[in-house]
């Protein structure tokens, strides 16, 4: 059985070592130079604050131990066909069928393979590479660093973190055609860099295919009333995770954008653009143990530190409220419930001031504090670009169908919002299904 | 051994070459261990440097391989020669010229003592033989015909494997039998579903590659992945929740028309299923998956919210039986329902009871809401909750709920219940929002109960020892909500009286039964790998692994269905299980020397070993997840792998050269565990991160697998200190093996006492916790260990 899996996230990466491990050939392929995803941003899980790090490193030994899995980076999906019937059925928009119809067998699985064409985009850096960092020494050019939001600068010639697989470095395409990609070319003593390197086309035939894009964080600068792109010390929880990181802009210490000084008294503005019918109406489900997994960060870092949340409901499934509940009996951490109406600044410190009504007391709330966190949902990687075919998709841009579908399974955040956990079970639910196409009907 | 014939490759690129002396590397391979083939090449990692390699392999006929260059971490894929040709990386890159200054003699020294090291393994290392069992069985063993017990076997069958489910009640189905409808699931979620519980029954009755037994349980299981024994036993009457009555069946027809899927016949979930047997039978599995999923907890123990006391307070379980059924009147009388409250997280997110959240009460009762508003627009609903969780796209279900003006919303503590003459309820409610309490009549209470996984007794449950501290509703007063529901479980026996359910009988030396993690539920402790099981090839999926919907367990189901899957396929081909995958090695014992001291069957985290009578060891390697455990605990050393054993480690400490004391060169041992430190290491050298040069590394499968006889050999060859470096441990431990790196630091205690004998301070052996993501730490806490050996002083037995 040979299975294609899009998206090298933690979903994907999931979906390929559990088929490749069973002993079926799985392709992996990855948009971004580094396979990782969204979790190689994170600074720590919830509810054990343990580092994501440490579950990529296990799956990057499994993937490095596999012969049965290929990886591809900077590569994406052009054209998938060779299986009309199958196709067809996922373009056909269905009226929400019951479970007992959706279980049904749709007439067994086709024989016919699906033939797929992936574009590699260039790198400028082959396979040559030792990761021994000469380029970058070379290069003078800076861009910002889109690992962390822009919140820092590298050098075009770069290695996209200390865990990065590949381990190899990129060539960021801005540097093209300056003297700094010839200075970086010249330093490589391996031959490594290959400026004139053009995107190419893979072809090939796969049984099914699990469809893991994921998530992107929802576009806080739509947020008018809250101040994100206008004031520096407006952030988002994604921003924050990579304040906390040791491989961060600030190198871990939790720092004020504007000035730097460290972020004393933070709040936490819960479902920013979520639940919300002019943005995100749907719960993005991992926000509210995001904040409280960051207040952790905080109180950790300086005892302080104070944090206060302001929340509609905190979402806290399953066991995962033991750990709400060691967040909440912290003394310098205060739960507010009430929706935050706006955030202005004092121009004079550039101190946040956010502003909430208090659905308890009833009462307006004003605070100043040095930081704001807006806990911004999960948007879907936006579908219609990247699949090349027609999907339903339901009215959020979520992919509207399940693992009962045959031939291309979706898992992860592009069917709907989901933790790392969830993810991970699905996606291991979805390499049981991949795999049965072929096998008996 | 002298017969293994062995080559070394130096790489000279990445800097190693221009900051280390080559032609010393030449000396110690070919002087000190005579190895004839010692190439040195700019670049190893090249087409033409592995080229180089793999045409001296052929032509000298190699057996193995020494690697002097970057990480292990790094290339792995290209310098692997295959299963036959062990590889020995040694690290001269990351760990040696990116963290310590060139042409120096001490990082000079600490290359040469890591090629030492790394010749020495590789002279003792044999390529693993696979341990291949005949005649694996590919068959699945499902326990529970739930819904997530009944997706694992439908899809394990879809995939061709054979599978035998096992339910202990007369029919299959489980919960979701009992639902009237269920949530939501396919856009715009706005609606709740059949349960189409039914049609899956049925696909699975007509698969021939399923063997259902119900009304039967497991007698016994024994043996291993790929050979587990399975005995079965008939239940004389299934216990739990009694089957459903047969005048249900005519009920269910005649209500068909009304439920709304336009007449359309339902068929029962009671089936014709094969008669269970009479006398034990016996059936042979590779991989189980346990899916015994939830009882409700019971509500008896919430008696001040009037369950048990007045008839009118009842369950959400009973809730939908009375929707099922088509008659949802008060217990009572039996008299109309005009007005009902719903009490959520009822004995939910409450210490005294339970103190996790069942993740699916929520949306139960804004489905039953939904029931009872169509039913009849006159019904008045409250809905009393703390925080309404109805995560992802249930939120669009949640806001069709509030769009209708019948039902009351409050988000508030429930203080009491009581009855009024003409058996009304009284509920009254600190209401969150006006600040004050509220006091509303209704007609029926409705308590959402929470989910009791079938591993535990809910009597566990209570005043006893818990995992978390207290929990409470939301909003600024943590303590409303305990007192509201306090007193009502005193005197329940805590959870270590309470014994625990037998439900897969395993004939394991470690229990009968899976182990459980918090609050009962037989989870994995790894959220990155949910199937991450302590019982190899026994996996647990939906409700009894952790609280979630039906949609989420039938998802469960088929990711515990494809691990079992994928643990009978590793087995056939002799390989182990995550988090080692692949690895074919796997423990031998030396047994003429055994004591039977029982320290490798009492340690193993994994259950691997059994007794017999006389407590000799019994390996079952299929069940081994290869971490060496076993290896470290054993104090006569009987225990090796091919490629690591106690002599390798304990023969490359040896190689270590110990400079005299006048030299002022001290030297530190650190063993480190290979997932987490080691990666830091690596790390701290892509960052260029300095350190002292007067530490050599040596990297464990898990710091489990320290045999103490490690340290006595270090001390012994003159080294001043030995660091140890594994992972966090205890509450959130993060060890994959378990409790290896627990263990490690437990046997670090036995020896510090052996320490004081000699005269030696317990402060020259140190354990640190840390995590992969410590990388910018570690400098640090080596640099001041260094230090403090330093004040300490040399080791006096330096050079004896």
């Amino acid at each position: 059985m040979r299975i294609l899996v899009v998206g090298g996230g933690i979903s994907g990466i999931t979906a390929a070592v559990e088929v490749a491990e069973v002993g079926h050939e799985v392709t992996l392929i990855e948009k971004n130079p580094y396979l990782g995803g969204m979790v190689a941003r994170m600074n720590r899980y919830f509810p054990k604050l343990c580092p994501p790090s440490c579950g990529l490193e296990i799956n990057f030994k499994r993937i490095q131990r596999n012969k049965r899995i290929r990886v591809y980076t900077l590569a994406e999906v052009e054209r998938i066909s060779g299986r009309a019937g199958d196709l067809e059925q996922i373009r056909k928009p269905s009226q929400n069928p019951p479970l007992a119809e959706k279980i049904e067998d749709k007439g067994g699985f086709p024989d016919r393979p699906l033939d797929v064409t992936i574009r590699l985009n260039p790198r400028h850096v082959n396979e040559k590479c030792t990761a021994c960092g000469q380029c970058a020494e070379a290069c003078s050019l800076e861009i910002p660093n889109e690992l962390n939001y822009g919140m820092d600068k590298i050098k075009a010639a770069y290695l996209p973190h200390e865990m990065a697989f590949p381990m190899r470095y990129v060539l960021d395409p801005r540097i093209l055609g300056t003297d700094d990609a010839h200075r970086c070319a010249q330093a490589c003593a391996y031959q490594a860099i290959d400026l004139s390197m053009q995107p190419k086309r893979l072809e090939i035939q796969v049984d099914s295919i699990v469809w893991a894009t994921g998530w992107q964080p929802y576009d806080a600068t739509r947020l008018d009333n809250l101040g994100f792109g206008r004031y520096p010390n407006v952030i988002t929880n994604v921003m924050m995770e990579r304040l906390a990181a040791p491989n961060g802009p600030t190198g871990g210490r939790i720092a004020r954008p504007s000035d730097g000084k460290a972020a004393l008294s933070v709040a936490f503005v819960q479902c920013a653009g979520s639940r919300d019918t002019n943005h995100l109406p749907y719960c993005s489900a991992v926000c509210c143990l995001a904040s409280l997994k960051q207040t952790t960060y905080l109180r950790e870092q300086n005892p302080d530190s104070r944090v206060r949340i302001f929340y509609i409901d905190v979402r806290a499934p399953g066991r995962l409220e033991e750990f709400y509940a060691k967040v909440k009996n912290d003394e310098k951490v205060k739960l507010t419930k009430g929706k935050v109406a706006r955030i202005t600044e004092d121009p004079a410190t550039r101190d946040p001031v956010v502003e909430a009504e208090d659905i308890v007391s009833g009462e307006r709330v004003r605070v100043r504090v040095d930081l704001a966190v807006l806990a911004t949902g999960m948007a879907p990687t936006p579908l219609k670009s990247q699949m090349p075919m027609e999907v339903r998709c339901d009215e959020n841009g979520f992919i509207a169908s399940d693992l009962s579908e045959t031939g291309i399974y979706p898992v992860g955040c592009v069917r709907r919002p989901s933790d790392v956990a969830s993810s991970v079970r699905e996606a291991t639910a979805a390499a049981l299904k991949a795999i049965q196409s072929g096998a008996r009907k | 051994m002298p017969d293994h014939k062995i080559g070394v490759f130096l790489c000279t690129g990445c800097g190693i070459g221009d900051s280390l002396e080559g032609e010393k590397f030449s000396r110690i391979v070919t002087g000190r261990y005579k190895i004839p083939l010692f190439h040195s090449h700019p670049c190893l990692c090249s087409e033409e440097g592995i080229q180089h390699i793999r045409g001296e392999l052929e032509e000298k006929g190699l057996q193995g391989l020494v690697v002097a260059a970057c990480s292990p971490r790094a290339h792995a894929d290209l310098f692997d020669f295959g299963p036959s040709i062990p590889v020995e990386r040694v690290n001269l890159r990351e760990q040696g010229v990116w963290t310590h200054p060139p042409q120096d003699e001490d990082t000079q020294m600490l290359a040469e003592d890591n090629l030492r090291m790394g010749i020495v393994r590789a002279q003792k290392t044999q390529p693993p033989a696979p341990y291949l069992p005949e005649g694996v069985e590919r068959s699945l063993l499902v326990v529970g015909g739930g819904i997530a017990g009944m997706t694992a076997a439908r899809e394990a069958a879809r995939a061709g494997y054979e599978v035998l489910l096992v339910e202990r009640e007369a029919s299959l189905g489980g919960q979701m039998a009992r639902l009237h409808r269920q949530f939501p699931k396919h856009p715009p979620y706005r609606d709740p579903e059949e349960p189409g519980i039914e049609a899956l029954i049925q696909k699975i009755q007509g698969d021939p590659q399923i063997r259902v037994y119900t009304s039967s349980e497991i007698e016994k299981i024994s043996g291993s992945p790929g050979m587990f024994e399975v005995t079965l036993k008939c239940v004389a009457s299934a216990i739990g929740m009694p089957p459903r009555p047969p005048e249900v069946e005519e009920r269910r027809s005649e209500g068909a028309g009304e439920r709304g899927s336009g007449g359309k016949e339902v068929v029962l979930p009671i089936s014709p299923a094969p008669l269970p047997p009479s006398t034990p039978a016996q059936f042979r599995v590779g991989a189980i998956v346990l899916a015994t999923g939830w009882r409700p907890y019971d509500a008896t123990r919430l008696e001040p919210l009037g369950f048990g006391r007045y008839p009118n307070v009842v369950t959400s379980l009973q809730m939908e039986e009375m929707a099922f059924q088509g008659n949802v009147a008060r217990p009572s009388e039996g008299k109309k329902v005009r007005s009902v409250a719903f009490v959520q997280c009822a004995g939910s997110r409450d210490a005294n009871h339970l103190p996790y959240c069942s993740a699916a009460c929520c949306m139960t009762s804004l489905k039953q809401a939904i029931y009872l508003r169509e039913r009849d627009p006159e019904t008045k609903v409250y809905l009393f909750y703390q925080d309404m969780r109805t995560p992802g796209p249930y939120e669009n279900f949640y806001q069709r709920v509030q769009e209708d003006p019948g039902i009351f919303f409050a988000q508030g503590d429930v203080l009491d219940i009581r009855e009024d003459g003409e058996k009304n309820l009284l509920v009254e409610v600190d209401h969150a929002l006006f600040g004050e309490r509220i006091q509303v009549k209704v007609d029926l209470v409705v308590l959402a109960t929470g989910m009791v996984p079938t591993t535990l007794d809910d009597s566990a449950f209570g005043n006893g020892p818990q995992p978390s501290g207290p929990v409470s509703g939301t909003g600024e007063d943590a303590s409303s909500r305990s007192t509201s529901h306090k007193g009502e479980s005193s005197g329940s026996p805590s959870p270590a009286e309470n014994p625990r359910p037998k439900i897969l009988h395993l004939d394991y030396r470690q229990g009968p039964e899976l182990p459980i993690l918090g609050y009962g539920f037989p989870d994995s402790n790894y959220l990155c790998f949910p199937y991450e099981t302590q019982r190899t090839g026994i996996y647990a999926a939906g409700c009894v692994r952790q609280p979630m919907d039906s949609a989420a367990s039938m998802e469960d189901g088929m990711g515990a269905a494809l691990k079992a899957i994928q643990c009978i396929e590793l087995t056939a081909r002799g390989e182990a299980a995550h988090p080692r995958a692949g690895d074919r090695s796997y423990p031998e014992l030396f047994m003429h020397r055994c004591t039977q001291c029982k320290r490798c069957t009492e340690e193993c985290p994994f259950g691997m070993y059994n007794e017999d009578g006389k407590y000799n060891p019994l390996p079952n390697p299929t069940r081994c997840r290869r971490c060496g455990i076993c290896m470290g605990s054993c104090p006569e050393r009987i225990i090796s792998f091919k490629d690591y054993s106690v002599d390798m480690i304990g023969s490359m400490i040896k190689a270590i050269e110990v400079p005299e004391e006048e030299e002022e060169k001290p030297r530190i041992l650190a063993l480190v565990c290979e997932n987490d430190a080691y990666p830091a290491l690596d790390m701290a050298g892509i960052r260029r991160l300095r350190y002292t040069p007067f530490v050599r590394f040596i990297p464990l499968r898990c710091l489990g697998s320290l045999n103490l006889v490690w340290i006595a050999d270090a001390l012994a060859k003159g080294i001043d200190g030995v660091l140890l470096l594994g992972c966090k441990h205890g509450e959130d431990s993060q060890c994959h093996f378990i409790k290896g790196s627990e263990l490690a630091e437990y046997r670090l205690g036995k020896v510090q006492e052996t320490l004081q004998r000699l005269v030696l301070g317990p402060e020259r052996i140190r354990f640190v916790q840390v995590s992969i993501a410590d990388y910018p730490q570690l400098p640090g806490i080596i640099d001041e260990f260094a230090e403090k050996i330093n004040a300490i002083g040399p080791n006096p037995y330096k050079g004896l």
